[in-house]
């Protein structure tokens, strides 16, 4: 169980607000993510809670424990992934297994249930050096240091980030059945797709947070009827929709162009009409649903 | 304990597999312990002598064979004028020139005096001196000897005179080598020590490792210990390596005894390690750890009264020199090495020295947060 009271942060001379007067409660065994760009405060939430960097205003308790006071309990009940790979490159993944397990104070044999799973992806290569692992091994073997001491609650911090796509399908696995055995995950990751797959996030731009719901709801709040268009002249389409005085917002989106527009009764009919005007040829259009990304620059723009 | 055990397992795993580092503190004490003492003399030899002989006469050629004889000179030029030798010592082929005058012989037997003329070249301060010094000495050893030959010395001498004679205690011979090797191993030991420690924290920190060790439950001393163990073994594996070589080569053996040697190294190594892991807590790269300790180094060398006596510096300087360990390290290393000082005679020594590991161990402790504002 995470609380987190009106917390902030603010960094060097300027005072520059990292996090702003943020409020989150989140109930134990839930998979919460934190969604945003790089540099929107996602890590100084981690930092705070995992009691290694003190906030300036407001207050957050781990399973009840104070983040300033308590921060002795909160060490023994927590595990931490920081964003950067930071295990000892030079040990074997055997070697920094057993070194985490020491520290806190436990053994492999001890909890080896919990990263079984896990752990078995990577034991054929126990004897080499971190070092030399490759970017979805390197995470599985720090999911492991940190699930060593049976965290109740686990903090990681854009733990996809740099991994190829299938590692990360897969660390989504892993995450669901940690999830099952009542482990609280606070995840942070800039990829929207994976917002999809946690129970409930939160948006956060500028240290503030914009929204906080299931992903389902998000979307289902998207305020205006969303279209993706697609022409053979892409560059041609999104300078014209950008331009459109009946254009709200408009964006690329994969091999799509995504648009809003200022009148909510236009239909696809009318919107086709209107950008053959254009002389644009090979247009595709359709109502399409609003995906988290979507809803992320919806809630900017606002 | 369990935790302290892991610690050092992993530290000691870490350094084994850092094959430079091993090399160097392996190769470093032993090469720069052969190499230094021989190339680092304070003797001066092959000081070029440019010769003005003015005379011609059996004489003056006694004296410019008995000077190029003795091995410190180096006859350069056989010049005809003063001019000419000082072109010699512009173009820095010549450090002295020795004039003769003219009727050197005649004058010194018919008036019992005559003077002879010597220029220095002194940019190189050590070397005018100690060259103009030398060039002093054989002249009057000439002076002395030409004095029996031509003197009937009375039964009586009319004239009290003193004579000196002096004996060299603890370096009979005052080799060089025996003064120095002591010094240099000391400025080793603290050379390792010291930039080992002081990099190694500030490693962890960028390469993010302290990180998972700050949201640990590990205490914060026994982290300390972790890095302060592994190290001081190290400086004592080093020291003994440095023994051995300066027993090897130079034939220098400990007077003194070694368990009070090895004691006072003891407590020295966590003076030193504690200062490395004081700068490596206020530091966040390996740069800057590298650069600060680079500046306390040279003024630890400099200003340990290796190369130059402490009791020469002026008083400020004498201060600081009291601040700096390897001073004390200095120092007892040439009383236990070759006095055969014993325990009594280190006992202010080792005392200060512990008290600089008591604060700088403490303060590095304190100073270490793994929790960051």
């Amino acid at each position: 169980m995470i609380t987190l009271q009106n917390i902030s942060k603010w960094y060097g001379k300027e005072k520059t607000l990292a996090v702003d007067s943020v409020s989150l409660s989140i109930p134990k065994g839930e998979l919460f993510g934190l969604i945003g760009p790089d540099g929107a405060g996602k890590t100084s939430i981690f930092r705070m809670l995992t009691t290694v960097l003190l906030p300036d205003g407001g207050s957050a308790t781990v399973n009840g424990f104070d983040v300033v006071k308590d921060y002795h309990q909160i060490r023994n009940c927590v595990g931490y992934m920081p964003g950067k790979f930071s295990l000892y490159p030079d040990l074997s993944i055997e070697e920094n297994l057993n070194f985490f397990a020491t520290i806190f104070n436990t053994t492999v044999e001890e909890n080896y249930d919990l990263i079984k799973d896990i752990y078995i992806q990577i034991e054929p290569f126990k004897k080499r050096r971190a070092g030399q692992l490759s970017g979805g091994m390197k995470q599985k073997l720090a999911l492991c240091c940190a699930l060593i001491h049976k965290p109740t609650v686990l903090f990681l911090d854009e733990p996809t980030t740099g991994v190829d796509p299938v590692s990360r399908k897969e660390f989504w696995e892993m995450l669901k059945r940690l999830k099952a055995q009542g482990i609280t995950i606070l995840v942070s990751t800039p990829y929207m797709d994976e917002a999809t797959l946690c129970d409930r996030i939160a948006l956060i731009q500028n240290g503030k947070i914009l929204s906080v719901e299931t992903p389902d709801k998000i979307r289902a709040a998207y305020p205006d009827p969303l279209f993706a268009i697609k022409s053979d002249n892409m560059s041609d389409l999104l300078k014209i929709l950008r331009s459109h005085p009946l254009v709200k917002n408009s964006y690329a989106f994969g091999e799509f162009a995504h648009a809003t527009f200022k009148n909510e009764f236009l239909q696809e009919k009318d919107l086709g009409e209107l950008l053959r005007h254009e002389n644009l040829t090979a247009v595709e259009l359709k109502r399409t649903e609003a995906t988290i990304e979507d809803c992320f620059i919806q809630l900017l723009s606002a | 304990m369990r935790t302290i055990r892991f610690l050092l397992q992993k530290e000691f795993r870490q350094i084994f597999r850092n094959k430079t580092i091993l090399a160097m503190i392996i190769v470093m004490p032993t090469i720069q312990l052969i190499i230094m003492p021989l190339a680092a003399d304070y003797e001066v030899k092959n000081i070029n002598l440019a010769v003005i002989d003015n005379d011609r006469s059996p004489y003056s050629q006694q004296l410019i064979s008995k000077i190029t004889s003795s091995g410190y000179f180096k006859l350069r030029g056989f010049d005809a004028s003063f001019n000419e030798a000082f072109k010699l010592i512009e173009s820095d082929k010549a450090d002295l020139i020795l004039e003769i005058p003219a009727h050197f012989e005649r004058n010194l037997i018919r008036e019992n005096e005559q003077k002879l003329f010597i220029a220095v070249n002194a940019i190189n301060g050590t070397k005018a001196n100690l060259g103009g010094a030398y060039l002093a000495t054989i002249i009057r050893n000439f002076n002395g000897e030409l004095r029996t030959q031509l003197i009937i010395p009375p039964k009586f001498n009319p004239i009290p005179q003193i004579e000196i004679v002096s004996s060299n205690w603890y370096n009979t011979h005052l080799n060089y080598h025996i003064f120095m090797v002591p010094g240099i191993l000391a400025i080793l030991v603290t050379m390792i020590g010291g930039f080992l420690a002081a990099l190694n924290i500030v490693k962890e920190k960028e390469a993010g490792t302290i990180e998972q060790i700050n949201v640990s439950p590990i205490k914060k001393h026994h982290f300390i210990l972790g890095k302060l163990i592994p190290f001081w073994v190290l400086g004592n594996v080093v020291f003994t390596i440095g023994l051995l070589v300066s027993y090897i080569i130079y034939g220098i053996a400990p007077v003194g005894n070694l368990f009070v040697l090895y004691g006072f190294i003891g407590a020295f190594l966590l003076a030193v390690l504690g200062f490395g892991l004081l700068i490596s807590t206020y530091t966040e790269t390996q740069q800057q750890a590298m650069f600060i300790m680079f500046f306390f180094m040279m003024i630890f060398i400099l200003m340990g009264g290796l190369f130059t006596p402490i009791e020469s510096m002026p008083l400020w300087a004498q201060w600081i020199a009291h601040l700096n360990p390897l001073s004390y390290l200095i120092q007892v290393m040439r009383m236990i090495i070759l006095k055969g000082s014993g325990f009594r005679d280190i006992l202010p020594h080792l005392g200060i020295v512990m008290l600089f590991a008591l604060v700088l161990n403490t303060w590095a402790l304190f100073n270490y947060k793994k929790t960051s504002a």
